[in-house]
């Protein structure tokens, strides 16, 4: 009877769901980030500053709204929502529609910093290794995504942390269903309103799981200076 | 073979153009040990004993027995360059162009590595294009300069030939000449300089083209015969090892700069003689391109 509750009597449901959600999300958005931060950094100018603009948006729009323009897309009344819910997939009310929730809010975060990472990378070292004659693939996966490791390891972590805590989209896109759809931030929500004493197991939790991603990003970025200096 | 021409629409990719390239910052990989590095200049050769050969050789010829296992960040400059030139030079390029290799570099290390360069060049065959600002490290390093002016190339001689005759007003700043002056032609070896107020005498035959003249700022004398004319100190500056003397002619103008002498320390008059002659052979008659 720690925290005033028994613990016995907590449904560590929303615990799984989250990591599941976050997990399937970050692993989407590391790809998609990298792939949009490769490519936009090699855009002209002018195309560059609005695909910008439009894939940092999420970043900083409220959540509710992303959740709303969700809702107008795959919604079970639009278009595209029916036409999905023909194949069974919908990603109204259901846990995987949280990934969707969760990649379209975190992936600025991925791609801000791959890009980043990207724009300061040493383009002579591309050049040098062309004129060596080795292969753009070679050059790309054995140079550039190496010097380039911290930035996007560090981006990865930053979006399964947001991934993770994602609330407003989620809430509006998947709802709470317990057992079902609900997840750690939802729940916390959920129990507060219910002036249920297991609000704070979970919110220790959430403070738990935030703190240990935190000292690893820490912890690689270090080893990283580490392996380039040594 | 050609590598681009943009009339004929020919532009090679980098990868198929074999000319090995020495960048200003040596673009050694950081993340790879100076073995991995020398190893991607050798990922051609696709035998295994052929590649662990070459590449022993390669360590042996660049003195980096000890480096292998290093990683760029903990070598020395030179060292890095070593690398950085072995990595290339593994890669058998049809071409070398060196991008001012030494630039970064302090004026010890540089005559160091100078050094070290020529003897490792020895060992290629190839022809090796270098890009560079100093007139010495040209004057030590190539046979042949071609001098470059407003994006054209303007002459490609031996490089003694040049310093001795560099023909072109370009040519002569590049080579480092001081006293540079608009002139005209007075005869077949005599040249007027009427902002100087003097006449000179060259040894080289003037051409018809002439626009200026050139005299080097070591070439001036105080016992030195011919084209002697009155001159007044104007300011001085002291070298480590030499005296910068700015004079004017006595009949120089009113608005054209000073002339250069430079002379060694024990060579100094202890006066400021009154007149300073150049002897004929080092009147260069110059034209604008």
């Amino acid at each position: 009877m720690l925290f005033g509750f028994d613990l016995s009597t907590v449904d560590l449901y929303p615990l799984l769901n989250s990591l599941r959600i976050a997990a399937i999300a970050s692993i989407l958005i590391f790809f998609l980030g990298i792939l949009c931060a490769y490519y936009v950094a090699k855009l002209p100018r002018w195309l560059k500053g609005v695909l910008d603009v439009i894939l940092t948006l999420p970043m900083v729009l409220p959540p509710t709204v992303c959740g709303y323009f969700l809702l107008m897309l795959v919604g079970l009344r639009q278009p595209l929502g029916r036409w999905l819910n023909t194949f069974g997939i919908r990603f109204v009310m259901t846990w995987y529609g949280g990934v969707l929730a969760a990649v379209v809010v975190a992936f600025p975060l991925m791609y801000r910093t791959a890009r980043g990472a990207f724009e300061a990378f040493d383009k002579t070292l591309a050049y040098s290794g062309q004129t060596l004659g080795l292969s753009n693939t070679y050059i790309f996966w054995r140079v550039r995504m190496p010097a380039c490791k911290p930035g996007i390891l560090a981006g990865f972590v930053l979006a399964f942390a947001r991934a993770l805590g994602e609330y407003g989209a989620t809430s509006m896109l998947i709802g709470y269903i317990a057992g079902r759809t609900a997840t750690i931030s939802t729940t916390v929500y959920q129990l507060y309103q219910t002036n249920d004493s297991r609000a704070m197991f979970w919110v220790l939790i959430n403070l738990v799981i935030s703190t240990v991603v935190l000292l690893a990003v820490n912890l690689l970025e270090n080893r990283q200076k580490k392996a380039v200096k040594a | 073979m050609t590598l681009f021409d943009s009339d004929k629409h020919i532009n090679l990719k980098p990868q198929q153009r074999q000319v090995g390239y020495l960048f200003q910052n040596y673009a050694l990989f950081p993340n790879m040990t100076v073995k991995q590095n020398i190893l991607c200049g050798l990922h051609w050769e696709k035998n295994r004993t052929a590649k662990e050969n070459a590449y022993a050789e390669a360590v042996r010829l660049f003195g980096l027995e000890g480096l292998e296992k290093h990683k760029p960040a903990q070598l020395s400059g030179g060292q890095q360059q070593r690398v950085a030139l072995a990595r290339i030079l593994v890669n058998r390029p049809k071409l070398l162009m060196l991008d001012e290799p030494f630039s970064a570099l302090d004026t010890h290390l540089r005559m160091r590595l100078q050094m070290e360069m020529l003897d490792v060049l020895k060992n290629y065959g190839g022809p090796v294009l270098m890009v560079t600002h100093s007139r010495d490290e040209a004057y030590h390093m190539c046979d042949h300069i071609a001098v470059m002016n407003q994006g054209r190339l303007q002459q490609s001689r031996p490089t003694k030939e040049l310093f001795a005759d560099p023909q072109t007003v370009p040519a002569a700043v590049l080579t480092g000449c001081k006293n540079i002056a608009p002139a005209e032609k007075a005869g077949e070896h005599l040249l007027k300089v009427p902002s100087w107020g003097v006449t000179l005498e060259t040894a080289l035959p003037i051409p018809e083209k002439v626009t200026h003249v050139g005299i080097r700022a070591h070439y001036f004398g105080a016992k030195v015969p011919q084209n002697r004319f009155p001159v007044a100190l104007a300011s001085q500056m002291e070298e480590p090892f030499e005296w910068v003397l700015e004079f004017r002619y006595a009949e120089q103008e009113g608005k054209s700069g000073n002339l250069w002498w430079r002379i060694p320390k024990d060579k100094r008059p202890a006066q400021m003689p009154p007149e300073l002659g150049v002897a004929p052979v080092n009147v260069l008659p110059l034209s604008a391109e």
